[in-house]
């Protein structure tokens, strides 16, 4: 035990470490928060979808030899963001199918201009890399760090902010409009605020396992907390913990950072499944 | 001058219309039940008096101070509702939202009115239950309870007795026929129960492809009109 604690001491030491965990924990957060009502506004999906259009940014920006990808990726993936919310009123192609459309796309577009145009000589790891992570969130620069913390502070202070109305809208959006609310404007804040955390979580897990930081501490939340508030918070709760002892996991044990965040999630929603099972969940909380 | 008038308003889909020259209005007080057969335009209609979608042509014009943001509207429940993990006081308290513009929480105020709508649908007790836990008469009064905090003048119920049960469907009538007499609230329901709309209403409108009738009850007993629907209804129950 002693041992692990110096290991971990040691670790700490290097900032990188430390910067990959505020990063890593403020990520885990932000898309928690998010998670619930994408889930429960069946948009679960989205978050795989908007991670692919991001690595075909990626890929644009390492065409064009930008260093600072965020240049690229961020736009592109807001703008993304905002169609694919939107065209899930248009009924001419239905929201799954243009999402489909557009996540392999990207994908696939991406994966051609890396292979075509870079000047990398292992290609196969680089695209391994931004797929599922690896090592990226290892190597952040002082200024990506302050990027996700400024990024991090205006998604949960909208989130707060707009908690109301968030909740009004996800449960019943006709009655919402109906009485007042500018449900489109709402809508608007949600698509932008969930790109901008795709493209943060991207450095963290990587664009193939985004969704799950994004659906599980949710589902996980949802299966035994009966109240939207409680729900909220013990997704948040539930994605902080794995993303923290995931990120030390992995270093300890030199596994890849993202598949362990995501294999903690899943352990985490099995054991709530089981709890929901044996108690039928909790019927009274405020 | 009307709470809400129609003036020869048509309704329709991208330029078609399914029903045309529409003319009646929704006086304080009133309770009109819009009755007729699928797809003759009903909920297009509900949704244009919810200014959520623009009439083909003609007017709508709200009057008496009547904003088309203060009408307690009670939908029809969607997949989404089916399983959200809110309790009853959660969703209670968001029909208050109207109330707020740009401030991001409740106040006292607010809270204190959706108590009191909890109270007079008769469900305080349930005020922590999950909403997806509550039988489909709880559910409905859980909405109206909603609709009750964003307006003090008038609701517009779509379908609010689909699927409850007959017992749980005379309570619904009689709760909301309180609310009409008791309260003076106006209430514009959508029903397919013509039986029930001529028992309880004061006025009628029934819509198709041109508009069948409009006025008073009374009148609309001796029109015939309903027993028009009832024996086309039977004729396709028979084939």
């Amino acid at each position: 035990m002693n041992e692990i604690t110096d290991t971990l001491l040691h670790y700490f030491t290097f900032p990188f470490v430390r910067y990959a965990l505020i990063v890593g924990v403020l990520i885990a957060l932000c898309s928690s928060l998010l998670g619930v009502t994408l889930v429960l506004k069946r948009f679960s999906f989205i978050g795989d979808g908007l991670s692919h259009v991001a690595f075909g940014g990626m890929a644009v920006a390492a065409v064009f030899g930008f260093t600072n990808d965020a240049v690229i990726v961020m736009p592109v993936t807001v703008i993304s963001a905002v169609l694919l919310l939107k065209s899930g009123q248009n009924k001419k192609i239905n929201g799954d199918a243009s999402l489909a459309m557009i996540s392999v796309g990207a994908l696939a577009m991406g994966y051609l201009l890396m292979n075509l145009f870079s000047k990398s000589s292992n290609i196969s790891g680089d695209v391994c890399s931004t797929l599922f992570g690896s090592t990226s969130i290892l190597t952040l620069t002082m200024a990506e760090v302050w990027l996700c913390v400024i990024m991090s502070i205006v998604v949960v202070v909208s989130f707060l902010l707009f908690y109301n109305k968030i909740l009004a809208i996800t449960f019943d959006e006709t009655f919402s409009q109906a009485t007042g609310t500018n449900t489109g404007f709402y809508n608007l804040v949600i698509a932008v605020i969930t790109a901008i955390i795709i493209v943060l979580a991207m450095n963290l897990v990587g664009s193939l396992l985004i969704s799950a930081l994004i659906i599980f501490p949710a589902l996980s939340a949802m299966r035994i907390f009966k109240n939207f508030r409680a729900v909220i918070l013990c997704s948040a709760v539930i994605s902080v913990i794995a993303a923290g002892s995931g990120i030390i996991i992995s270093i300890l044990a030199s596994t890849p950072v993202g598949s362990t965040i995501v294999a903690i999630d899943i352990l985490v929603f099995f054991i709530f499944c089981t709890i929901e099972k044996l108690t039928g969940g909790i019927r009274y909380c405020q | 001058m009307a709470l809400i008038t129609c003036k020869d308003v048509s309704l329709g889909y991208e330029g078609r219309s399914v029903t045309e020259h529409l003319n009646f209005e929704i006086n304080k007080g009133d309770y009109l039940c819009i009755v007729g057969e699928n797809g003759a335009g009903k909920s297009t209609l509900i949704k244009a008096l919810l200014n959520l979608k623009s009439p083909v042509s003609g007017q709508i014009i709200t009057g008496e101070g009547l904003k088309p943001t203060e009408i307690g509207y009670l939908p029809q429940q969607t997949v989404v509702q089916k399983d959200f993990p809110a309790s009853v006081w959660e969703i209670v308290l968001s029909g208050c939202l109207n109330r707020c513009d740009l401030r991001p929480f409740y106040n006292r105020e607010e809270k204190q009115l959706a108590m009191e709508n909890m109270e007079k649908m008769g469900i305080s007790n349930l005020s922590k239950r999950c909403y997806r836990e509550l039988s489909g008469g709880q559910q409905q009064r859980v909405l109206l309870a909603r609709a009750l905090c964003a307006t003090k003048k008038m609701l517009l119920l779509d379908e609010p007795v689909a699927g409850l049960d007959p017992k749980v469907t005379v309570e619904m009538y009689e709760l909301i026929d309180r609310l009409h007499e008791k309260d003076g609230i106006t209430v514009v329901m959508v029903s397919h129960d013509i039986e029930a709309s001529v028992k309880y209403a004061t006025h009628i409108l029934h819509v198709s492809h041109i508009p069948l009738f409009f006025g008073k009850k009374e009148k609309y007993v001796l029109s015939g009109n309903g027993f028009q629907v009832d024996k086309s209804r039977e004729a396709s129950e028979n084939e």
